[in-house]
């Protein structure tokens, strides 16, 4: 049995699947939007399925930016932020007027869709995703596998030595992004198929 | 696309005659393992019977699935979108709640974000023009499907699910004239149902301007009696036939 994965509540995540998810690949997992349960957590789940402001205001209300600052910078507990939870984790959004947690230096950005008209938003699908450097993450992953996109907004493509996968949805951007303990990814690996159960299992063994 | 009816799985054919089709929970869980690229379950009687969405069906639905479920039927409060969500699920196909006067899109949109809301647009052509229908087809939408594409383009969604009730469960192939229309007039992915027999509709629905396709019938009946068997293309198939000719 790997350690208990603890996945933040937002308050308006898709928090059941990712659940289901890890028990499948043998974890336990628990939901909470407690801060002392979040500061003394072994690994973490930042969920996400909504809006970014909304978000943030949920994390401010529950107090839970000191406790997830504490686990992640200080304990060095490995995170992983799955699409609004991984935006969570830049300075800014397009979306809104919050600030994230700003543990990266990128921003959260609108898809550019003045200069390539036919592009469609919110960018749903399933689509190949090129492995930039390795990850442990990506373990057993080739180079373009598929997983599943549901956004409307995407990681800025700056702070390139931090950035482990990209795709292309009308041009390249980054699609998933680590530093030391904390990871984040675009995609829905709960919702990926075999391909995202892979990828879960390779969180829960880090 | 999967059609719900109390705790059984149906196939409609112009969105009538339901037939049996079994037990969706186990449907999906075949379905999740056959990497199905969405399943979209929609409830046929919960807007009609006015009842709330089944929970507890949904979330054991959910449970099985490891690839993204988009449910439809009966939800009209932002409690319910927020509940549904909770269970396991990632989009809410909205129809009869669409034209009622209230702010459940734009709510939802500002809470869960717009890529969680999918406009389900039911149409059936009446006198040679297309009219849009709520109530598993059985209220005419009273302004032309225009104006329903225009207010449409105002809204906080994500996504239109598009079905021809014509053509439901005909398999006869989908309206690519219906599809054109609606695809150059929506600022949103457009994803095609009804009507659709072989994977080689696919590509027809996709270069009419469909930014995916749907099926019903074609997954879950087999051979020229329509016998009950769940099936799906590889991905291998789907790329030799309808991928690589776009």
């Amino acid at each position: 049995m790997y350690p208990d994965v603890t996945i933040v509540d937002l308050g308006c995540s898709n928090l059941r699947s990712i659940q289901k998810i890890l028990n499948r690949v043998g974890s336990s997992a628990f939901v909470t939007s407690d801060p002392q349960e979040i500061s003394t957590a072994k690994k973490l789940v930042l969920p996400g399925v909504g809006s970014f402001d909304h978000a943030v205001k949920q994390l401010k209300q529950n107090h839970l930016l000191d406790s997830l600052n504490y686990s992640v910078l200080k304990r060095k507990v490995p995170i992983l932020g799955i699409c609004l939870g991984a935006q969570l984790m830049s300075q800014l959004s397009d979306e809104g007027s919050e600030s994230g947690l700003g543990w990266f230096d990128f921003k959260t950005i609108s898809f550019q869709t003045n200069t390539f008209n036919t592009l469609k938003v919110p960018h749903m699908g399933w689509q190949e995703i090129q492995i930039k450097r390795k990850s442990n993450l990506f373990n057993n992953t080739q180079d373009g596998t598929r997983f599943y996109f549901l956004h409307s907004f995407h990681f800025s493509n700056d702070k390139l030595d931090d950035i482990t996968a990209t795709t292309n949805y009308g041009y390249n951007f980054p699609v998933a992004f680590e530093r030391d303990n904390i990871f984040g990814v675009q995609f829905h690996p709960e919702k990926s198929g075999r391909n995202g159960i892979r990828f879960m299992e390779n969180f829960t063994k880090i | 696309m999967l059609l719900l009816k109390g705790n059984g799985l149906y196939k409609t054919r112009k969105f009538k005659k339901p037939i049996y089709i079994g037990d969706p929970i186990n449907a999906v869980k075949i379905f999740s393992e056959k990497e199905v690229d969405e399943i979209a379950l929609l409830d046929i009687d919960a807007s009609l019977k006015k009842t709330i969405p089944n929970y507890q069906l949904i979330e054991d639905i959910a449970s099985e699935c490891f690839v993204p479920l988009t449910y439809g039927g009966g939800v009209s409060s932002i409690e319910q979108f927020k509940t549904v969500l909770s269970l396991g699920v990632e989009k809410i196909a909205i129809n009869s709640a669409l034209f009622l006067d209230n702010n459940l899109v734009e709510e939802s949109a500002s809470i869960f974000g717009k890529q969680s809301i999918v406009a389900s647009i039911d149409v059936r052509k009446r006198f040679w023009t297309y009219s849009a229908y709520t109530h598993g087809g059985k209220v005419r939408v009273k302004m032309s499907l225009s104006q329903v594409l225009d207010n449409l383009k105002s809204k906080q969604i994500g996504e239109i699910l598009l079905n021809s009730i014509d053509n439901d469960g005909t398999m006869e192939g989908y309206d690519l004239d219906l599809i054109e229309k609606v695809s150059s007039n929506a600022t949103v992915p457009v994803t095609a149902c009804g009507g659709c027999s072989d994977i080689n509709n696919f590509r027809d629905a996709l270069k009419h301007g469909a930014s995916a396709v749907a099926a019903g019938s074609l997954f879950v009946f087999k051979g020229s009696r329509n016998a009950v068997l769940i099936n799906y293309p590889s991905q291998s198939m789907l790329n030799e036939s309808v991928f690589s000719t776009l």
